[in-house]
């Protein structure tokens, strides 16, 4: 009896393949504690390739190392399990052309990624497959060209296709980080500006480590970064070009400007300005160089953020007698206290989708990274800790980036700050590993398209 | 035998005696360090002049002058009018344990919780600058309530 209904199954499964198994499909509006088993073909390249590879990019084999990379971002996002390559028994270019579903289905692969690059004359060629193993059908194709130094970029590309196809909702993998890079003493750490790809590679450092700088972000282009530089002794808030290196103070009162951010269209800084022993918070047109003054209040008003439609504004203030979120309009009016729960909290930060607020809590001596909805309700704490603070949202508000400090005696022996990551489930929390150590990180939105 | 057992014994209570009373001089020198969670010591103190010493020291998330800043200050002011060509920058310092960011304000408003009294005692307002460094330069690395006491700060220092 069992085995009639075992073999029906299998016939259903043999004459309506389509139908019963046409998308794998990956729910990541939840914990997922069963990531998709994913088998990750090297991406196949010929001879001349593989040559010109090693001579201008000097890696081994540019094929390989681009599914490492996919490999890489995929295990990192905790929603896939990709498949030792040992195991496989398909050739690369045989599988980009014609895969052998059994043989993927015998290593339990749901879903297959195949490719082929070639490298000539200054350009990278790169086509990519998504297979859905089960079916037995291709779910995604595309082909592209770049220019060969973006050659870790392509594998971020191929990563946010792949990502989403299977989930449905756009990746978050072609995008960077800015952030402080730290080192020296406690009492005297030395801090630079540094980018780097999401998944730590390509670190560059932006400035050289004579001033004090600290909370750099990202414009929504990408292409410019406000941060706080304390050049000359004095703290004020800067923009700062990444390709040209061109640095400008776009805050200088008399007094001191920090805590700033873009508004969603980029054309105007939202920042707090202290002076005789008040914060408040402040908009800059950076075309005009009109100030706005948005708060009146003689509490400290400051870590402004802009709700993604540029209609709202969170902030946190100690108004109340202990620092507390709050939300206003963009004009400063309607402003209400929205953090009600037992602490303090602070750094609050708009979700790209506009429905979350991510924020920082310090409660009885612990940290914690959490979330709750734009009007205070369905608080959520993600994580706890000694000291972890400033989360930064993914371009597709799936994951937050923070950093974490640790415990130090009087010396500073035990004291590092590093990135840190955790999915907006509460699942999958991640190391992000720097050159250096590091804090205020700053996600940029997807570089391409 | 009895002797050496009560010798013994008479040991073991001195010796107990001397870790006890250990213990207590250095709780109570903790104590003394601090009053509410202000710090009270010495430790980190320097001194503008003989009998002027440079800083005061705040509760957590606080910015209000205790009486002893306040005598501090006193002292800071009449020195500061003695030597009326010297300028100071008030430095306003917090501890490790809030976001960088409300750091700053809380250093920037600690900071002028001093020059304000400083200017109530008669030195002009334009011999005081101020700068906030919230966080970002304790003078006690430490983890710990003693440590974190020294460095929620507001220091005044020689601008020439």
């Amino acid at each position: 009896m069992i085995r009639k209904i075992q073999i029906t199954i299998l016939l259903i499964l043999f004459f309506f393949p389509n139908k019963v198994h046409s998308l794998i499909e990956v729910d990541i509006t939840r914990g997922n504690l069963n990531p998709l088993p994913i088998a990750v073909s090297p991406l196949f390249s010929d001879e001349k390739t593989i040559n010109n590879g090693k001579t201008e990019l000097e890696i081994s084999d540019i094929g390989s190392e681009i599914s490492k990379i996919v490999e890489n971002n995929l295990r990192r996002s905790g929603l896939f399990n990709p498949l030792d390559k040992k195991a496989f028994l398909q050739k690369p270019d045989i599988a980009h052309f014609k895969p052998r579903f059994e043989d993927w289905g015998l290593i339990k692969a749901q879903a297959l990624i195949t490719g082929k690059v070639s490298l000539k004359e200054d350009k990278l060629k790169v086509e990519f497959r998504l297979w859905d193993v089960l079916a037995g059908r291709e779910m995604v194709a595309l082909a592209f060209t770049t220019v060969p130094n973006n050659w870790r970029r392509v594998g971020h590309i191929i990563t946010d296709k792949v990502y989403e196809r299977l989930t449905g909702e756009k990746g978050y993998f072609d995008t960077r980080i800015i952030y402080v890079s730290e080192k020296g003493p406690k009492t005297r750490r030395i801090k630079r500006l540094a980018i780097m790809d999401q998944d730590g590679f390509n670190t560059k450092y932006l400035t050289l480590g004579n001033e004090l700088v600290l909370t750099p972000r990202f414009n929504p282009t990408n292409q410019m970064v406000t941060y706080l530089s304390y050049f000359k002794n004095l703290p004020r808030v800067y923009l700062l070009d990444i390709e040209t290196g061109l640095q400008e103070v776009v805050g200088d009162f008399p007094g001191m400007t920090f805590a700033p951010r873009f508004s969603p269209d980029g054309k105007k800084i939202i920042m707090s300005f202290a002076k005789d022993g008040n914060s408040e918070i402040y908009t800059m047109d950076l075309e005009n160089r009109i100030v706005e003054k948005l708060t009146n209040h003689p509490s400290i008003d400051t870590s402004p953020s802009f709700s993604p439609n540029g209609k709202y504004i969170a902030f946190n203030s100690d108004r109340s007698g202990y620092q507390q979120i709050y939300t206003m309009k963009s004009n400063g009016k309607s402003v209400k206290r929205i953090s009600f729960g037992k602490g303090l909290y602070g750094t609050p930060v708009w979700s790209p989708r506009g429905d979350l607020i991510a924020f920082t809590k310090l409660h009885k001596g612990k940290f914690y990274i959490g979330v709750m909805r734009t009007d205070g309700t369905g608080e959520r704490l993600l994580t706890e800790n000694y000291y972890q603070e400033a989360p930064s949202w993914s371009p597709n508000g799936r994951v937050l980036i923070f950093y974490r400090e640790t415990k130090s005696d009087s010396e500073g022996k035990g004291f590092s700050a590093k990135l840190w990551s955790i999915d907006l489930t509460g699942y999958n929390e991640r190391l992000v590993e720097t050159e250096t150590d590091a804090s205020d990180p700053s996600w940029s939105s997807l570089l391409s398209n | 035998m009895n002797l050496v057992k009560i010798l013994k014994n008479a040991f073991l209570v001195v010796l107990f005696s001397f870790v006890l009373s250990a213990c207590a001089t250095k709780t109570k020198q903790m104590g003394s360090q601090l009053q509410g969670d202000v710090y009270t010591g010495t430790d980190t103190v320097e001194y503008l002049a003989k009998g002027v010493p440079d800083r005061v020291f705040f509760a957590t998330n606080e910015s209000i002058l205790t009486t002893r800043s306040r005598d501090t200050l006193r002292k800071q002011a009449a020195w500061l009018r003695k030597n009326p060509s010297i300028n100071v920058v008030l430095e306003g310092h917090a501890d490790e344990r809030g976001t960088r960011e409300y750091n700053l304000a809380l250093g920037e408003r600690r900071a002028n919780a001093a020059k304000d009294y400083l200017m109530t005692y008669g030195v002009s307002s334009n011999r005081i600058s101020v700068i906030s460094y919230g966080k970002e330069r304790p003078v006690d690395s430490g983890s710990n309530p003693l440590s974190w006491s020294k460095n929620r700060r507001a220091v005044t220092v020689k601008a020439n």
